[in-house]
Formats: structure tokens, C-alpha cells, sequence
């Protein structure tokens, strides 16, 4: 500090103050009625409101953020990839507050006691009402990985879910987990319910045979005499990380030119505001800003990162605003533009946080979602076991859930070593309290929950290692997709995350002992691609293993020793 | 979308029919047109992309904005990955694709005649992660453009 000049000083306030951030923790405690916090001066002429990957969860709930988000190469030391202290210096937040829980994993449990719980449709229902009476044409935006994620959106194949936000007022959505209900449920869904109601939007879903449109690529509208579009971008990689059989008649990709020609159709019918609703994940969204042009905006999801302000990317035609708005309901995203002369001016953004004890519930979205549960209500509520330990799932290597999954499928299944996927959804639960069925669900409720037991030779346990780990380390984020690495059960193993692809894994163990690469190993796993696969749902297996043990003690979390990721400030 | 079922449906009463098949039954390509280029054995049995540039009389080829290769990032089924080749360089007269890591890296080569529209579109197999390559004749030179198409085990995505 001694060697910052007074200009310098003067400079790191002004930045701070147009990053919307507050230099004093007044307005912070002030916001314990939740006024100050949700206070939202009126800018601009145009509103846009984001939420993306809740996961189907309609009640508040707990959600750690990761305390390890590597950014690699380029993305080293950049937003997303900041935990923690390094992610509140970033954004000027002050370490022990309200803002600084949302957005952090630090001091987790504690605060989650002192601060509440997140999101909940009720509560996010009665926020959405507030924003909308100051900009009553204010449009909802809802980024996908909606329909899936809980026990009653998977009972219901998606409909809680769809009826939740049309009660809500979504205007348009795109998708990457809905798919996962299969092409036709998907194609009735949005014939049926979403038809005069919300637009879904997909630019880069074509069909396999002829490259037709599936969907619509972009809805436009009028906003305060303002022409906007949003195009949707789904998730790109949806038939890879998800069964292909699901949407068999359906490709993907990024298709960064047909963007660029969707853009300029758009600003050619006037468009004077273009946002891109994207499920791309934030990394891959920073390169797309950088290479497609005439884009306001790209709202994004996928990558689950809850990044307090915008990324500005500068680009041949300008600049675009990237944003990522976290996950499982936990955030609002709040663009407003001011359009004049027609172009954007200016903008304001906050990311909200869903505190529900800030929020109160919204009567009728509160009473759907009673009605939605009253049938299930003893299944949900099932006690299983009650945990000593925290228990989260996000982080780039494992969480405390993944281990209890995978600790209770080795042990059920007599395996060696446990995978389980690299999911990023799923929420928490504080030490001390009860894992009902319900919670399980939050971890496990997908279309083909089949557990598994396969013999696998050393050589190819490697394989599978290093090809998810340049899934998530490759330096070029369009090779990326956007999940966590595979959580491994019972074998040890070393990470160089910079090495290349094939050659980032090393010293697999197990039990001390150097993995073969030509001896076989049990592997036991879950949430198998291949369409020949079966086996007893997961949730079935854990939930007898949670039953037999009755008290679940803190988990001995199985991380990777990492390579070359020293002062990485994506790791606690 | 009605007309395009209506071409489904042709297309699947034709039989299962690939791609380059469903031109020639469609009349856009005679089956003498098609074949009756010498097929060039050094080239399509090279077992190395350099053994095939050779074969092809390719000698080192620069890179030209004209030429233009789409493929996927990555494959969603490295079966069968659609690669389109389109060259705007004038007088092309030929396109040739290879899969670097397949075991014989050419896998199509097309001749154009007549101011035909230099394009070619293809389903290949890639046996594992590969740079795929486009060679282009055009006044008696060759080009290049080649990108990184990876083949992954899928599973474990958001």
C-alpha cells in the first residue's frame, strides 16, 4: 500500500465505484431488510433478467461455491476461475458479509446458519414481481438445466418445472439438460405448454440428416419502443456429455458462424439490443465474445460460476458484456441497458442473491409448489441417515457428496475404484442435519441413474482420466465442455492440469500399489452414456447404504495431488 | 418443415443411402463422373499424411483464406463426423481429405471438371482425436487447412 501514489489510489476507486461495489459495509447491513440489497435505481430504458441452471430446485436450499475452479492458460488467474479471497479482491467484496457467503465457499457452514437459506421459486418469484413494476416490459430469461435436477422434476418428466416457469413469467429459454427427458418429450413440451408463452430458442440445433433447424433461433421484441432480439445458444455438447441416443436425430456445436449470420439477420430487421441466451459455459462464452460481433450481451450458464459483474470483451465490432449467474436458483440476474440513438449507451448489472429470508414467498407460487409436492411427500421426506460432515458437491476434483456416493458404491458393489461424473449441480447440507431421500435426489435424479460395476484394464482407467481432464484443461475453451473432472473413489492418483492432453494423470495407486496397465480392476460407477447400459438406479444403492450406516461421519474427501498449480488463485 | 419431411421421406423409401449415394440417385452426380477418376494407390495407401501429400504431388502446401474446412470441435460420434470442404480459390480442380491419425490418413478425394462448384461434404470415421486435412488443387498449386477434431469418451458434462 505504502508505494500506491495518490493517483493510483484515486484510480483504484473510480474502478471500484463503476464496478457498482461498495467501499463500506453500511449499505451491506443496511440490507438486512433486504431493501437496500434488492434495491435497483432505475437506469436505462431496457431490463433484462437472467436466472440459469436451478436445476429444478423450487425450495431454498443450501449451496456451497468451489473451492477449486483452476483457470488454465489463458484463463489463468481470470474470472471465473477465482475462490474464495482471490474471487472477493477481484470484485471489491468485503470478506464477512452477506455478499461475500453468496459468492464464496469461505467459512461455509457457519454462514450458512447466520445468512439462510438460497433461491426457491417463491421467493425468486416475489423478486421477479419487484423488478417487473419497475419495468413492467422487462423480459425473464431462463438459460436452461430448468427441467431436471430434483425427484419431482424427474417424476414428473420436467412438467413441475414447466409449470413453475410459465407461473413465473419466463419469456424465453434454452436448454441443455431437458434434453436428457429425449427429443420427443422435449418436442411436446414445447408444443404443448411452452407454445404462446416461452420462446426456446436454440441457434445450434439442427437435424442430423438435412442440418434443418430444430428450433427457433432468436425471439425479438418491443421494449420501451426499443427493437431487441435474444438468440439462444443450447449446450453445445449436449450429445457428448449426455447419452447421444436421447436426441439421436439432433447435432449440436458451437456454430460460431451461423451466430454471427443469426446476429446480423437480427440487426438487420433493427435490433438495437442483441443478447445471446447461452448454455455455452463462461469460458466458452469469453471466446465466443471475442470472435462474434455485434453482440450486446451474452447471458450465460453451464459452468454454474456466479460472477458478481460482467467480463467485457473487446471485439472487432466493439465490445460484449459476459455473464454467468450461478446455479440452483441461487442468483437473479439483473441487465439493464440505456438505449438511445440506437445503440446501447450504457448498462448496469448486479447479480443478485435469492436470501429467502430477505424474500418473503409469493402465495401462489408457494401454494404450486405445495400442491406439486402433497403427493410425494412421504417418499421426499424420507429420513436415510443424518451426516456429520458437510456435504457439497462443486470443485474441479471432487466434493464431500461425490465421496459418500462413491464410498457407498464401492462398498456395495465390491469395487476397486469408484467414478462418479463430474456433475456441477447438486446442493448442500450443513453438519448435523438428516440426508432425506429428497437430498439424495438433488445429487442423483437423471434419466439414466443406472449404477454400475465394470472390469476395466489399468491402461484404460488412464484413458478415461485423462480424456475428462482435457474436457475440462484443454487450453482452448472450444474444446472444453464444462464439467467437473470424474470424482475417483479408492485409487490416488497426481494431476498436472497445464501438461498435455494424455499426459496430465500420473502415479495411480492403489492402495499404495502402482496401477497395471494391463491388470483389471473393478470399477464401480454411474450415469453410464452407453445406450446398452443397466443396472439398478444409484439413488437405490445409496439410499440402502445410507439406511445400513444411519450415521454418515464427515467424509475423507479423495482430491488428486496437483502439479504446477501453485498460487493458482482458482485454488484455496 | 412439411417439405422436408417429404424429402425424408424419399430419401428413406431410396433405401439407407449415404450421402455421396444419395446425389447420384438424385441425378446431381453421374456414377461415371464419380468413379471414373484414376485412383491415385500411393496416395490411398500412404500410411502417413506425408506419404499422401507426396502421392498427391502436394509437395509442402501453404495456406489460403479461400479454402475453407468445417468440422466439429468435437466429434458427438467419432463414427461418422461430418467434415465440408469448400474452396473458393479459382480453378480449383481437386479436394483431398485426410484424417492424420487414421491408419490410412486419405479418406476422399474429389475431382472437379467443368467449373464444377468446388465442395465436398463426407461423413468419416476417426479412430481417435486427429487433425483433419484439406488439400486443394488450384492452378497447379496445392493448399492447405487443417483443425483439431477430438474424439472423446463423452459422459460426466454439467
Amino acid at each position: 500500500m505504502s508505494s500506491m501514489n495518490r493517483r493510483e489510489f484515486l484510480q483504484m476507486l473510480a474502478a471500484a465505484s463503476v464496478a457498482g461495489v461498495a467501499l463500506d459495509s453500511r449499505p451491506l447491513l443496511a440490507a438486512e431488510n433486504g431493501d437496500a440489497l434488492y434495491d435497483m435505481p432505475k437506469f436505462g430504458n431496457v431490463r433484462f433478467m437472467h436466472f440459469t441452471d436451478c436445476h429444478a430446485q423450487l425450495l431454498p436450499i443450501w449451496f456451497r461455491e468451489p473451492s477449486v475452479n483452476l483457470g488454465i492458460g489463458a484463463a489463468l488467474g481470470k474470472a471465473p476461475h477465482l475462490v474464495g479471497e482471490h474471487l472477493l479482491k477481484a470484485f471489491g467484496i468485503k470478506p464477512g458479509t452477506r455478499e461475500a457467503h453468496a459468492f464464496t465457499y469461505l467459512d461455509f457452514a457457519q454462514a450458512a446458519k447466520t445468512y439462510g437459506k438460497v433461491g426457491g421459486f417463491a421467493h425468486l418469484a416475489t423478486l421477479v414481481k419487484r423488478l417487473r413494476a419497475q419495468r413492467p416490459d422487462a423480459l425473464l430469461l431462463d438459460g436452461g438445466d430448468t427441467w431436471q435436477g430434483s425427484a419431482t422434476a424427474l417424476w414428473s418428466k420436467g412438467q413441475d418445472m414447466v409449470d413453475a416457469c410459465k407461473l413465473l413469467g419466463v419469456d424465453m429459454m434454452s436448454a441443455h439438460w431437458e434434453f436428457t427427458l429425449g427429443d420427443k418429450r422435449v418436442q411436446e413440451i414445447v408444443e404443448k405448454d411452452l407454445k404462446g408463452h416461452i420462446d426456446f430458442l436454440a441457434q445450434n440445433v439442427k437435424t442430423t440428416d438435412f442440418g434443418d433447424p430444430v428450433f427457433p433461433p432468436y425471439a425479438m421484441r418491443e421494449m420501451n419502443g426499443v427493437s431487441v432480439a435474444v438468440i439462444g445458444q443450447a449446450f453445445p455438447y449436449t450429445p457428448i456429455a449426455n447419452p447421444r441416443y436421447m436426441m439421436a436425430d439432433w447435432t449440436f456445436g458451437i456454430q460460431d458462424e451461423n451466430m454471427q449470420k443469426m446476429v446480423n439477420e437480427v440487426r438487420a430487421k433493427g435490433a438495437k439490443v442483441v443478447i445471446v441466451l447461452s448454455h455455452n459455459g463462461m469460458d466458452v462464452d469469453l471466446k465466443m465474445a471475442s470472435r462474434v460481433t455485434g453482440v450486446d450481451a451474452i447471458m450465460g450458464g453451464h459452468t454454474h460460476d456466479g460472477v458478481p459483474q460482467p467480463i467485457i470483451v473487446k471485439n472487432s465490432g466493439g465490445q460484449t458484456l459476459v455473464t454467468n449467474a450461478g446455479s440452483n436458483g441461487k442468483f437473479l440476474a439483473v441487465l439493464d441497458f440505456d438505449v438511445r440513438g440506437g445503440k446501447v449507451q450504457d448498462f448496469r448489472y448486479k447479480l443478485l442473491p435469492i436470501f429467502s429470508n430477505l424474500l418473503p414467498a409469493d402465495t401462489q407460487m408457494a401454494a404450486y409448489i405445495e400442491k406439486i409436492r402433497t403427493p410425494h411427500k412421504q417418499k421426499l421426506e424420507e429420513q436415510l441417515a443424518v451426516t456429520e460432515g458437510l456435504l457439497y458437491r462443486r470443485g474441479n476434483f471432487n466434493g464431500s457428496w461425490d465421496q459418500l456416493i462413491l464410498d457407498a458404491l464401492m462398498e456395495v458393489k465390491g469395487a476397486d475404484i469408484g467414478f462418479s461424473p463430474g456433475f456441477r449441480w447438486g446442493t448442500t447440507l450443513l453438519p448435523g442435519t438428516a440426508i432425506t431421500f429428497e437430498h439424495l435426489m438433488d445429487q442423483t435424479a437423471i434419466t439414466y441413474p443406472y449404477a454400475t460395476l465394470n472390469e476395466m484394464k489399468g491402461e484404460r482407467v488412464k484413458e478415461v482420466l485423462e480424456d475428462i481432464a482435457d474436457n475440462l484443461y484443454n487450453p482452448d475453451p472450444y474444446y472444453q465442455q464444462g464439467g467437473d473432472m470424474v470424482r475417483v473413489g479408492g485409487m490416488s492418483y497426481t494431476c498436472d492440469p497445464n501438461a498435455k492432453a494424455g499426459r496430465r494423470i500420473s502415479d495411480m495407486r492403489l492402495g499404495g500399489k502402482p496401477i497395471m496397465a494391463e491388470k483389471t480392476y473393478k470399477v464401480a460407477g454411474w450415469a453410464p452414456v452407453d445406450p446398452a447400459a443397466t443396472g439398478e438406479p444409484v439413488w437405490d444403492v445409496v439410499a440402502g447404504w445410507l439406511k445400513d450406516k444411519k450415521t454418515i461421519s464427515a467424509r475423507k474427501v479423495n482430491d488428486p495431488k496437483l502439479t504446477g498449480m501453485k498460487g493458482n488463485p482458482g485454488i484455496a | 418443415m412439411e417439405m422436408n419431411v417429404t424429402r425424408r421421406t424419399v430419401l428413406r423409401g431410396a433405401g439407407s443411402l449415404g450421402a455421396l449415394s444419395a446425389l447420384i440417385a438424385a441425378g446431381v452426380l453421374k456414377p461415371t463422373a464419380a468413379f471414373a477418376a484414376e485412383w491415385n494407390k500411393a496416395a490411398f495407401e500412404a500410411q502417413d499424411t506425408t506419404g499422401v501429400l507426396k502421392g498427391l504431388g502436394a509437395g509442402t502446401p501453404g495456406e489460403h483464406k479461400g479454402l475453407i474446412l468445417k468440422v466439429p470441435d468435437i466429434a458427438e460420434n467419432g463414427a461418422v463426423v461430418p467434415v465440408d470442404v469448400v474452396s473458393t480459390i479459382p480453378n480449383t480442380v481437386s479436394i483431398a481429405i485426410l484424417v492424420e491419425k487414421n491408419p490410412l490418413p486419405l479418406s476422399a478425394h474429389f475431382d472437379f471438371a467443368n467449373g464444377a462448384l468446388p465442395e465436398a461434404a463426407v461423413r468419416l470415421k476417426l479412430g481417435q482425436t486427429s487433425l483433419v486435412k484439406a488439400v486443394v488443387k488450384a492452378d497447379g498449386k496445392f493448399y492447405i487447412a487443417q483443425k483439431e477434431v477430438k474424439v472423446t469418451v463423452g459422459g460426466c458434462g454439467g
